[in-house]
């Protein structure tokens, strides 16, 4: 028999960005509040200076990140495979622990685009029939950029975003990104220090035509108070962002933006080591009645709520709300059910640029330091000649300067002399020129529960069916093209390449990016998504789920932006309606 | 946990009745709760890990330990027998219940101002208003001559000789609030003002220059808060009134972040205080005369030089010495090379009243132990400055130390490394890189914190 503790009126499970942004608006509404994180506990403290910059321990020995026993996923590209699971992390890196990936992402701050918000209202406008691949499932997120706006504006404010603005109010400004949506305030702080290769992409860029403007960062520029009372230092561009907490409390994470407000407040309180196995439901099925999680010691304990808060990575989102029979498991086959449809990643590519006599001093950057330019993001170029639909963020950005990950060229050894002598010849003498592609969904990139592998306590790990299509790879080949007219005017010494191109299949050990997406997507049909429109359960109206599992595909730049204006718009309505008369807030109809 | 228990039992007295009486009587205790606030009852009447007020805390005083003792209204531990009157007697006098005296640990010398109307509120709050412990703290037991109480008679009579509060007439409202919250409740003499041979404050109000005008706290220097003109302009000298209202409030302002034992006099008491009492309080605080003992040294031009030349220095890295280096290694990360910090979030070290101390203890122990500042209802952030005590050795901390005492135009004696070595010997958690929490773990139910 399972130990029972008191019933709260919500429970949140995973205290990362959504979690946070959940617990305070809940709060405010003046629930009690408890949230159930898996790993241990964060604070700025465990990141105080200069500990929390070692590269062995965090870039190479993931600290930060989820261990493959807890949360491997089972991988297979295609529904004729065998899926296995993963044994070490490579292509994606989910963050452990209170923050999640929150803590140790880069900091890259954007925003989708309008038309990103309704792909397939463009594709239908844009495209002729049959020009698209056929088995491509692309929907519309179900909610409006006027409608998310002021979601985006106010946790930009809480992060202290920094950047140029583009778009204010309808006015193109100098500067930014001509092609942004229309934003009802300008970015709360300027852009961050420019550097040697920013000032090389921006120029080669301009030159070409394009419009760079640089990377939108949550490393702030300025030190910053948020509206919460709570506070960033500002950046000192020591290089140690991405997979590193911040020495310096210069980067948004919800530690520096959120935790602490949180937790003076007495109508919230968190367990750390609480591992959520599943949600329980009513008899009926029609709603929950809490979760259970496995406590520290090993026991089972049920958690009694009135609303439960799916608030955990993408990925463990859409297991939980398979495990627990909350909606229908996707199958490709039939093409029914919506839990686990859609899933979708993002695809990369890039040239190392190397040049015997430029110093580009990669070790003072913030993560977040860069140029991109969006003349290639859906709607700003005509992609159906090219026979895809899509776009790419196109970029130049200085992540890091550690040592063990600088890039050498190809063919360099990995250890020994040879590897010594690249290291000592190249290292501060590299640039890289990039792309972050769109990936579509697709009738079998997918997630379900694997029929054979289970965790350590005989619960099914998530199968996640994905490879690469040929709508991704012939915009790879675009973007490939037009880097390597970027490359021509920069002029390199030496370059190498490296993209995803015809043939090519996902490779799980290689690093993509950690912007897992989809699942468990919204919409406003139930037929193709497990959330409505508010994020809520179509199933189980007393369970909401923020995360980047809502996106029905996944656009050209970085998720972190979307995810918490979704969770802050899914919040209101919680607030607004649901709370008021507890129930379905869209009709299945 | 004050504030919790607080809402449920007033919640109690409405169900109870709805008579206007009661609801008054709700206001007095809250009253009395945020006067309590305003003494920091709590920071004294509150072992680590205690219920609260109940008592146990041992401070320590040149003649031994003393312990606080239980202030809740239980009956047999605590005060719950007191009447009004014997509370009152306590609290402005210095007299327990059977006639002897308490020992002045318990700042009754400065309470004396305290106006009837707020004695009475707090003994609402206290007898209302507070969870009853019966639990008994350690008894204070000092050695001879220490243990006769009967002398501090004549203690009190030579020190303690502050009256009930009257506002002077000719002084501004907000001016004289200021005033009686500083010199009664807020006690702030017990730190800032010097200490005499019999440990008396050398004064207890603006009568005298001594007032607030800097002390020694067991090696920190509990700086001069005489803001006004006239001084060096260092420390609180430098601050108008919204920096300081900004530092009480929530623990920094543009120039300082709080350290040492005022961390929790923030988190605890000024953080909880009304805006226009904070602006009362820092209007007094600008209307005492600077320290005449703090000559100018050095004009604001000669400093503003001074800083410009450090940060030069810093920028072009060529020939450093080792505490230019070690400053650069450790600490220009957040405190930048001219020494500014930032705003609000890291404190500025040009002027800073901690670095210029004469005796550099508080200076050592932050660079060692690290500091943390409170979680304050406005700003509940908390960056922490590490601690560097596993990674400097005695001689670097001093090198570093005198280099920070001499930048910026900061003007104090340099440090040695036996300074550093004895204050590592006193900090119980020198191997820690992190400064305990001011606020504990906050609710957070599994303490892995």
């Amino acid at each position: 028999m399972a130990k029972q503790q008191p019933r709260v009126d919500a429970v949140i499970v995973g205290l990362g960005w959504t979690g946070s942004i959940m617990g305070m608006e809940l709060t405010d509404a003046g629930l009690n509040v408890l949230a159930l994180e898996r790993g241990a506990d964060r604070t700025n403290a465990d990141f105080a200076y200069p500990k929390a910059a070692d590269e062995i321990q965090y870039g190479v020995r993931h600290t930060m990140m989820q261990k493959p026993k807890q949360s491997a996923v089972t991988i297979r590209r295609n529904l004729d495979e065998r899926a296995l699971p993963q044994r070490k992390l490579g292509a994606f890196l989910p963050g452990d622990g209170v923050g999640g990936a929150g803590a140790h992402w880069t900091g890259v701050l954007i925003r989708p685009t309008p038309t990103d918000l309704q792909l397939k209202s463009f594709a239908d406008q844009a495209f002729e029939p049959g020009v698209l691949q056929e088995d491509m499932q692309i929907q519309d997120f179900g909610v409006t950029w006027d409608e998310l706006e002021p979601h985006f504006t106010f946790f930009e404010k809480v992060c202290g975003q920094s950047g140029t603005t583009g778009n204010l109010r309808g006015e193109i400004q100098e500067g930014g990104d001509p092609f942004e949506g229309p934003r009802s305030e300008p970015y709360p702080l300027p852009a961050l220090q420019d550097t040697q290769s920013t000032d090389m992409f921006d120029k080669a860029a301009r030159q070409l035509g394009y419009h760079p403007f640089p990377n939108p960062s949550a490393n702030v520029s300025r030190a910053w108070t948020n509206p919460y009372g709570m506070q960033l230092g500002p950046c000192n561009y020591c290089g140690f962002c991405s997979r590193y907490g911040c020495v310096n409390y210069s980067k948004a994470s919800p530690q520096t933006c959120i935790l602490n407000a949180l937790k003076q407040r007495s109508n919230f309180a968190y367990r750390t080591h609480a591992n959520v196995t599943r949600v329980e439901l009513a008899p009926d099925g029609k709603t929950a009645t809490g979760v259970t999680y496995i406590d520290e010691n090993g026991d089972e304990v049920f958690q009694p709520a009135d609303m439960v808060v799916l608030a955990s990575y993408a990925l463990n989102n859409v297991r939980l709300m398979l495990n627990s029979g909350i909606g229908q498991m996707y199958d490709p086959v039939s093409r029914t059910g919506t839990v686990g449809r859609n899933y979708a990643y993002q695809i990369g590519g890039g040239i190392h640029l190397y040049f015997d006599d430029i110093e580009f001093n990669p070790f003072a950057t913030a993560g977040a330091t860069g140029r991109m330019f969006n003349d290639f993001s859906p709607g700003n170029f005509d992609s159906a000649p090219y026979g895809f639909i899509g776009g790419a963020k196109m970029h130049a950005s200085q992540a890091s300067g550690t040592p063990i990950k600088t890039p050498l060229p190809n063919h360099t050894p990995s250890w020994g002399q040879g590897y010594k002598d690249a290291l000592k010849k190249y290292y501060g003498h590299h640039m890289e020129i990039s792309m972050a592609g769109s990936v579509m969904s697709y009738r079998t990139n997918m997630l379900d529960l694997d029929p054979t592998w289970k965790d350590p306590y005989g619960l099914p790990l998530l199968r996640m069916t994905f490879d690469w299509k040929e709508n991704e790879l012939k915009l790879s080949r675009f973007m490939r093209d037009r880097l390597r007219e970027i490359a021509k005017v920069l002029k390199p010494d030496h370059m190498d390449e490296s993209f995803q191109l015809s043939g090519d299949h996902f490779k799980v050990t290689n690093y993509v990016s950690t912007h897992n997406v989809g699942g468990a997507v919204m919409g406003t049909d139930p037929s193709n998504s497990a959330l409505n429109r508010y994020l809520q359960s179509w199933d189980v109206h007393n369970v909401f789920v923020p995360g980047g599992n809502a996106f029905p595909q996944n656009f050209q730049a970085n998720p972190t932006d979307l995810i918490a204006a979704l969770t802050y718009w899914s919040a209101k309505k919680i607030k607004e309606t649901y709370l008021k008369k507890p129930g379905p807030l869209m009709s299945r109809a | 946990m004050t504030a919790r228990y607080l809402i449920p039992l007033l919640a109690c007295c409405t169900l109870l009745t709805a008579s206007p009486v009661f609801a008054d009587a709700d206001d007095l205790v809250e009253r009395g709760a945020y006067l309590a606030r305003a003494g920091d009852c709590a920071a004294c009447h509150t072992a680590p890990e205690g219920k609260p007020f109940a008592g146990g805390l041992g401070i320590e005083s040149p003649f031994g330990t003393i312990y606080s003792t239980n202030i809740t209204p239980d009956p047999e531990h605590g005060i719950g027998h007191y009447t009004e009157e014997q509370f009152a007697a306590a609290l402005r006098d210095g007299k327990r219940t059977d006639g002897a005296n308490l020992y002045p640990a318990m700042p009754y010398p400065s309470y004396a101002n305290l106006t009837d109307e707020d004695v009475h509120a707090l003994y609402a709050y206290f007898m209302q208003g507070v969870e009853p412990v019966a639990t008994q703290p350690p008894e204070t037991s000092l050695g001879f001559p220490f243990n006769q109480r009967w002398g501090i008679t004549a203690w009190n009579w030579l020190f303690a000789d502050q009256e009930t509060f009257t506002p002077k007439a000719d002084r501004n409202a907000l001016t004289e609030r200021g005033r009686y919250l500083v010199e009664g409740l807020g006690h702030c003499g017990s730190c800032h003002t010097p200490r005499g041979i019999a440990q008396q404050e050398k004064a207890l109000d603006d009568g005298d220059d001594a007032y607030l005008a800097g002390a020694d706290l067991n090696g920190w220097w509990a700086p001069s808060l005489r803001a006004g003109k006239g001084g060096d302009g260092q420390g609180i000298e430098g601050w108008d009134t919204q920096a300081i209202v900004d530092y009480l409030k929530t623990g920094r302002n543009v120039h300082a972040t709080v350290g040492g034992e005022m961390t929790s006099v923030i988190a605890h008491s000024t953080s909880h205080l009304t805006d226009q009492d904070l602006t009362s309080i820092a209007q007094y605080l600008k209307s005492l005369p600077a320290n005449p003992a703090n000559e100018s040294v050095a004009s604001a031009d000669e400093r503003e030089q001074a800083t410009r030349e450090t940060a030069a220095r810093l920028t072009a890295a060529k020939h450093l010495s080792d505490g230019e280096r070690l400053y650069i290694d450790n600490c220009a990360a957040c405190h930048f090379n001219a020494g500014e910090g930032a705003d609000r979030v890291f404190p500025q070290l040009a002027g800073n009243s901690l670095i210029n101390a004469d005796d550099p203890t508080g200076l050592i122990h932050t660079i060692l132990a690290g500091a943390r500042p409170p979680a304050t209802p406005t700003i509940p952030a908390q960056l922490p400055m590490p601690g560097f005590s596993w990674r400097l050795s005695n001689e670097e901390v001093a090198t570093l130390a005198t280099f920070v005492r001499g930048a910026w135009g900061n003007d104090a004696e340099p440090v040695t490394a036996e300074q550093v070595a004895r204050v590592r010997a006193s900090i119980k958690q020198a191997p820690l890189s992190r400064a305990p929490d001011p606020n504990g773990s906050l609710n957070h139910e599994d303490g892995d914190q």
